[in-house]
């Protein structure tokens, strides 16, 4: 600042900038609600405009989702009650036709040979690893009529009939105590669930669906079949299963889908 | 003089930290339903979407419903607590209902005092506060349709709960847009609910 003492027209041209600088501050000064409105409301400008491009493709506030995510994964965990069944429906409220749905279109269905089909079942089991058709069909069977809940939200209800998946796991050694069950299918699809809701009493390994065969286009030759899950959490044309305490993840939850998926 | 706050300071920010979670919850929840409409011939245009794609638009939804319950239940713990919901929603009577829309359609109703509220506010707030229990309740039947069976029972099952769900987004929307028009028409409401007075 030029603080050196001045004279003449130019000092006095001066004087007159100062005064009318004095007298728009005081006029500003008069009009605090006004000046604070246009101020605050700037700031909320910029905040949605902030919210426009940063939050949406952050990479810091999708960590922060994913975060949550898993935060949720354990909330579901802990609200997850074993004893607590799924409605189950009479068999006139099954949904006609039921929906097709997948990741691909229906003509792109896999087409899997039952005579040479056989499951793989890996990880930490100490029983039975290979498995075929005759002798899954050979397990005790049961079936239900149930809700299948999409994740896009809409519903259907089914009938879907095999054997208890927890026996089917005991009865392969599975430890039991163990943190994840994991599925890869025929499809290259692939997805994984908790213990819990593995040993869940309506958590059935199926092979048939209202009553026939399983169609490939809901899953043959067995898909599990769990109605205390969304439907992505429920893979169809498995051909592998794995007991393991490594995160295995999913097709869909690897994209943003939350893991634990519970209805 | 010493001026009087018309909103205390927790107030305002239970206010605000409620609009922008109400927006996200809003804005993915449209997302959420595009990706299966309940009303075929209604969508929600993808620009005031939030989310990118379905499981984009869950994971906005599934994180905002934390910030938007804890500060409703606090925004609404401390309203009971300091008696100010009685104090400023009561009393409330049909009567005075009409009465005030009956002036507020001829142009006649005042807006003087801003800590006043006149009873088609009261009885619009309460409705809101209200409607966003409905809609937390009937998100939860939505989200854990088997966990909590009363709630799903309540609603008239899962899909039942869907739709409840979509009705008091839409009282939520209608409000937002009423409550906004009124804050552009009475522009000092908006600096109240900012600075307080």
């Amino acid at each position: 600042m030029n603080l050196k003492r001045k004279t003449g027209p130019q000092a006095q041209a001066e004087l007159l900038d100062a005064e009318s600088i004095i007298k728009d501050a005081r006029r500003e000064l008069a009009a605090p609600m006004r000046r604070l409105f246009g101020k605050r409301l700037l700031t909320l400008g910029s905040l949605s405009l902030l919210s426009g491009c940063e939050l949406k493709d952050g990479n810091s506030v999708n960590t922060m989702l994913q975060k949550i995510s898993f935060f949720n994964d354990d909330v579901q965990g802990w609200l997850f009650d074993p004893k607590k069944l799924a409605p189950t429906y009479p068999e006139s409220m099954i949904t006609r036709p039921f929906p097709f749905n997948a990741f691909y279109d229906i003509d792109q269905v896999p087409d899997v040979d039952p005579d040479s089909y056989r499951l793989k079942v890996s990880g930490l089991v100490s029983g039975k690893r290979i498995w075929t058709l005759p002798e899954l069909h050979a397990l005790p069977q049961t079936s239900q009529v149930t809700r299948h809940i999409c994740i896009e939200g809409w519903s259907a209800i089914g009938k879907w009939g095999g054997t208890t998946f927890s026996s089917f796991l005991k009865m392969a050694g599975a430890d039991l105590s163990a943190k994840y069950v994991s599925f890869q299918c025929a499809d290259e699809y692939s997805t994984s669930i908790d213990m819990p809701t593995a040993l869940h009493a309506q958590t059935l390994l199926t092979f048939t669906y209202d009553g026939a065969l399983l169609p490939p286009k809901y899953g043959f030759p067995m898909k599990l079949r769990m109605p205390t899950k969304l439907g992505y959490k429920n893979p169809k044309h498995i051909i592998e299963i794995t007991v393991t305490n490594t995160y295995p993840g999913g097709y869909w939850e690897n994209q943003g889908y939350n893991w634990f998926g519970g209805a | 003089m010493r001026q009087i706050n018309i909103h205390p300071a927790w107030l305002r920010a239970t206010h605000w930290i409620n609009a922008v979670s109400v927006l996200v919850m809003i804005t993915s929840g449209w997302q959420v339903y595009n990706a299966s409409p309940i009303f075929p011939a209604l969508r929600f245009p993808a620009s005031l979407t939030l989310g990118g794609w379905l499981g984009g638009a869950l994971l906005w939804h599934f994180a905002f419903m934390w910030l938007l319950v804890g500060n409703f239940a606090l925004y609404l713990g401390l309203n009971l607590a300091t008696g100010r919901l009685g104090r400023k929603m009561l009393p409330l009577t049909p009567r005075l209902v009409l009465r005030d829309l009956y002036a507020a359609l001829r142009g006649k109703l005042a807006h003087d005092d801003l800590s006043h509220y006149n009873a088609v506010q009261k009885l619009a707030y309460l409705s809101v506060i209200v409607d966003i229990i409905v809609l937390v309740l009937s998100g939860m039947a939505v989200w854990k349709s088997v966990q909590f069976p009363l709630l799903r029972e309540l609603m008239g099952g899962y899909d039942r709960a869907r739709v409840v769900h979509f009705f008091a987004m839409s009282f939520l929307l209608l409000f937002f847009i009423v409550h906004v028009a009124m804050v552009m028409l009475v522009p000092r409401s908006l600096l109240a609910m900012i600075r307080g007075r």
